[in-house]
């Protein structure tokens, strides 16, 4: 058997089953349009709105949980399975190309491949975190604050006995308070932010009163544990051989520069959720080439979308964090208006705008909270030479650089040259890093006049199939000779 | 508008991969000032994204000779050019069907008497050879000189090989136009900055790959090339599943495995795109048809991922055979470029090139393309069996 059905076809392919995408697909699918939700999770809700696994559900139900994350989640859940929406769960896709219908797209799902072919396709594909690298970043014991959400989020496990928690944003004290609820210490909250920042970001708080509320209790859980903050300041070293054992702190100034004649101070720990805020996924965008544009506010590279999420590729959408990182309310809100900008285009008639004073709010939070995390490159320009940038494939700062000293003046020309971002994280974790290193080096030789410019100038990586590693045996299935179409001979 | 004076070389090189780095390095090292511009970086199209492959087995006969001689080039590399990850190991060309060995033993028969010492071996010292092989091949082709390189790294290499010999390389540096100025070319350019770039050199040469079509319209020759749109792929790192480089008689499949673990699976399945676009997209039954392939011939690459995928775009000339000579008609200016599946001959091919341009008389002959222009081959060409994108596929 080949494996390969007669593509199931749609009106609207929608990628990714968080807010954005979940919302996008009820609103299109109310308007009338057959709307199939994929995801490679087994439920709706994405990473802000996960839903627990059924027996932790339960157990939580029963201890009266009051996560408003979970019980938003749960609502756009339940209002997913009254829609007409088509959903397609626990599904990889790896190839998605332009067809004749519109997008026909590959998936490796339950039960073996799966095709799809849309008319439109929307991405709501999300964020990925940013790390920016320092010395002993790979030690195991160090974790993403982002990845460290779901664990703390969903099971309650904390990464380790004592924890330290650093780097920008909101997600410091959303994973310090659950490290806290754990059971476990917080050895230190180390913040690039100032007071100051903070400040500044006050007044989109009392926007989302509800947000800021739950940020308090963060913040008041945090100070009843009298968990040590430190402010303007950004861990430098992870200290440990096989296990983390210490981080090294050190203080920066307003502008994530290090501090001259401050001394690091060393604080023991077990573990470290560290981060530096997010970026948009443009994997998709990127393969599908569509324009995107550098927007250091909204967390770097996006697409260049309207205000209904079009791109430049006709009858391609991106909502939510993939078009400029605003956060999981905001996405729900983009995620209905270009749901229903979708079905309105389908249709031939004009999206309607509706002013939303909510939508503007999200927006607003969203934009106060990004601006938190958004890349100090200063910090990034703080690397020591031995540290790695690329964990995949080994490749250190001081190679990245030895790269740009040879002529990369570009990303993908410095992949070439050192297989920076040729690992298994297909350039996820490394490409934001090498990107700013090689942009920093840009300014410095005054080819361009700002690290932003020099963002522009190195680039992106280029998209690439597949979208996630898959198992080749995954994607050739049970086949005989046969069921190779081998192409005419090559001539002699 | 231009106030920046027109700078003067021996030779303009137009095109900066393989062929052009190769040319513009022999010229520079025999002394001659020689500039090479190249519209993005070195080696970034077909010269970099190859499969790497070293091979006799996938050569067309009458190439054989040049790509013995381009495998020393190679194996010599850190020698003369830089480390590009070259390894000499055996190569294996599998048939699974009796047609497929019917094919197998002619073609080898007849590379073996243009040179390559390939022989026929059974299926059994095939898995001696290789022992990741599965049990489907009936027959197979042993070449003990095949390899590979890493192809990625060539730009790399060049870049800093022709700024030692003292080559004026402009990177990211689009040529609009050539026309014959004086005694020799001027090439009308665009800096990365937006700025206006006027060159002349004495001689010059075209070395634009899929390209090369529109470079010699400039000097108004029509020079027919088709571009073919080549499937690639790479797993992640594994354990070690094969130690050969891997054909089949079709010549449809590529497979070797780096020391760094990776496997790349390749062989010329098409993917969509053209010269403007570049490669588009995969498709993804090919993709899938070209990994089936790559199983069937060494079953435990199951177990591995696959990473990433891409197309790399090959110029093909009516008669499949290299665009390697004079442009008829214009004086010291030249052509190079089109050698089927050229990565192994090509820069043996193109320092021939750069020889006649010295005016030494080259060891080997040259492809003049007299025989392939337009107003020639016209015919030909529009009926020739479409080698590329719409290669009949095989249900």
């Amino acid at each position: 058997m080949t494996g390969e059905a007669s593509p199931l076809a749609v009106d609207v392919a929608v990628l990714g089953a968080g807010p954005a995408g979940t919302g996008a697909a009820i609103a299109a699918a109310a308007a009338g349009r057959s709307v199939l939700l994929i995801d490679e999770a087994p439920a709706a809700g994405g990473q802000i709105y996960r839903k627990l696994p059924d027996a932790l559900a339960l157990a939580r139900h029963d201890a009266g949980d009051t996560d408003p994350d979970r019980r938003a989640g749960d609502t756009l859940r339940r209002e997913l399975d009254e829609s007409r929406v088509r959903t397609a769960f626990g599904w990889r896709v790896w190839s998605v190309i332009r067809s004749e219908r519109g997008f026909r797209l590959d998936a490796i799902g339950p039960g073996g491949a799966h095709a799809v072919e849309a008319t439109v396709l929307l991405i709501a594909t999300g964020a990925i975190e940013r790390v920016v690298p320092f010395p002993g970043w790979t030690t195991p014991g160090v974790f993403g604050l982002a990845a460290a959400t779901p664990m703390l989020k969903s099971q309650r496990i904390s990464p380790g006995k004592r924890v330290v928690v650093a780097g920008a944003g909101p997600l410091l004290a959303a994973v310090a308070a659950g490290v806290v609820k754990a059971g476990a210490e917080v050895a230190a909250v180390v913040d690039v932010n100032g007071p100051a920042n903070w400040l500044a970001a006050a007044p989109a708080l009392g926007l989302r009163p509800r947000l800021a509320a739950q940020g308090a209790g963060w913040v008041l859980r945090l100070l009843r544990a009298r968990v040590p903050f430190h402010f303007r300041a950004t861990a430098v070293r992870a200290l440990g051989d096989r296990r983390l054992e210490a981080v090294e702190v050190a203080p920066v100034d307003g502008g994530a520069r290090s501090r001259p004649h401050t001394a690091a101070m060393t604080i023991d720990c077990d573990a470290l959720c560290i981060g530096h805020g997010l970026a948009p996924a443009t994997e998709l965008p990127r393969l599908l080439r569509a324009e995107c544009v550098f927007d250091r506010a909204r967390g770097g590279w996006r697409p260049d979308v309207d205000g209904f999420g079009r791109t430049s590729v006709a009858g391609l959408y991106v909502a939510g964090d993939g078009a400029g990182i605003l956060g999981g309310q905001a996405a729900l809100i983009a995620g209905r208006t270009v749901g229903a900008a979708i079905a309105a285009d389908l249709r031939g008639t004009v999206p309607v705008v509706r002013a939303s004073w909510t939508g503007w709010q999200a927006r607003r939070f969203g934009a106060a909270m990004t601006a938190l995390t958004a890349t100090r490159s200063a910090v990034a320009a703080a690397m020591p030479a031995e540290t790695i940038v690329c964990r995949c494939e080994d490749v250190t700062r001081g190679e990245i650089d030895a790269g740009y000293d040879a002529g990369a003046r570009e990303l993908n020309q410095l992949k070439h040259f050192t297989r920076c971002g040729m690992g298994p994280c297909q350039g996820r974790s490394c490409g934001e890093a090498a990107a700013e290193l090689l942009a920093l080096r840009l300014v410095a030789d005054g080819v361009v006049p700002d690290v932003d410019a020099g963002r522009r100038r190195a680039g992106q990586w280029t998209g690439r199939t597949p979208l996630r590693p898959v198992p080749l045996s995954a994607l050739v299935g049970e086949f005989s000779y046969d069921d190779i179409p081998v192409p005419e001979p090559a001539p002699l | 508008m231009s106030a920046s004076p027109t700078r003067s070389f021996d030779a303009l090189i137009v095109g900066g991969g393989l062929h052009g780095c190769m040319v513009a390095l022999t010229l520079a090292r025999a002394g001659m000032k020689t500039a090479l511009l190249e519209r993005g970086a070195l080696c970034r199209e077909a010269s970099g994204v190859n499969a790497g492959t070293l091979t006799m087995q996938m050569t067309r006969v009458a190439l054989i000779p040049y790509a013995l001689k381009g495998h020393e080039m190679w194996v010599s590399a850190r020698d003369w050019l830089g480390d590009v990850g070259t390894v000499v190991c055996d190569g294996l060309s599998l048939a699974f069907t009796a047609s497929e060995a019917e094919m197998l033993a002619l073609r080898a028969a007849r590379r073996r008497e243009a040179g390559a010492p390939i022989e026929i071996v059974s299926s059994a010292r095939a898995q001696a050879v290789e022992p990741g092989l599965s049990d489907h091949p009936i027959l197979a082709a042993h070449c003990p000189i095949d390899g590979y390189t890493s192809a990625y790294l060539t730009g790399r290499a060049f870049l800093v090989a022709l700024r030692d010999a003292g080559v004026a390389v402009f990177e990211d540096t689009p040529v609009a136009g050539v026309e014959p100025e004086g005694t020799g070319y001027a090439a009308r350019a665009m800096c990365s900055d937006g700025s206006p770039l006027t060159l002349h050199g004495t001689r010059l040469a075209l070395c634009g790959g899929v390209w090369l079509e529109e470079m010699a319209g400039w000097l108004g020759v029509r020079l027919p090339i088709r571009t073919l749109v080549n499937q690639l792929a790479v797993t992640e790192r594994c354990p070690s599943v094969m130690r050969t480089v891997l054909g089949v008689a079709s010549g449809l499949l590529s497979l070797k495995q780096f020391a760094n673990g990776t496997v790349v699976i390749g062989g010329g399945w098409q993917g969509i795109g053209d010269r403007t676009r570049g490669g588009v997209a995969l498709r993804p039954e090919r993709l899938i048809g070209n990994v089936r392939l790559a199983c069937h011939a060494v079953p435990a690459l199951a177990g591995t991922r696959l990473l990433r995928a891409w197309a790399g775009l090959e110029a093909e000339t009516a008669d499949a055979m290299p665009a390697v000579g004079p442009l008829p008609g214009h004086p010291d200016a030249w052509v190079c470029g089109s050698v089927h599946s050229g990565y192994t001959s090509g820069i043996y091919i193109a320092q021939l090139l750069a020889e006649r341009m010295l005016e030494r008389v080259p060891t080997m002959s040259l492809f003049p393309i007299d025989r392939l222009l337009a107003s020639a081959t016209d015919r030909h060409f529009a009926s020739a069996p479409a080698l590329g994108t719409s290669r009949p596929v095989r249900g």
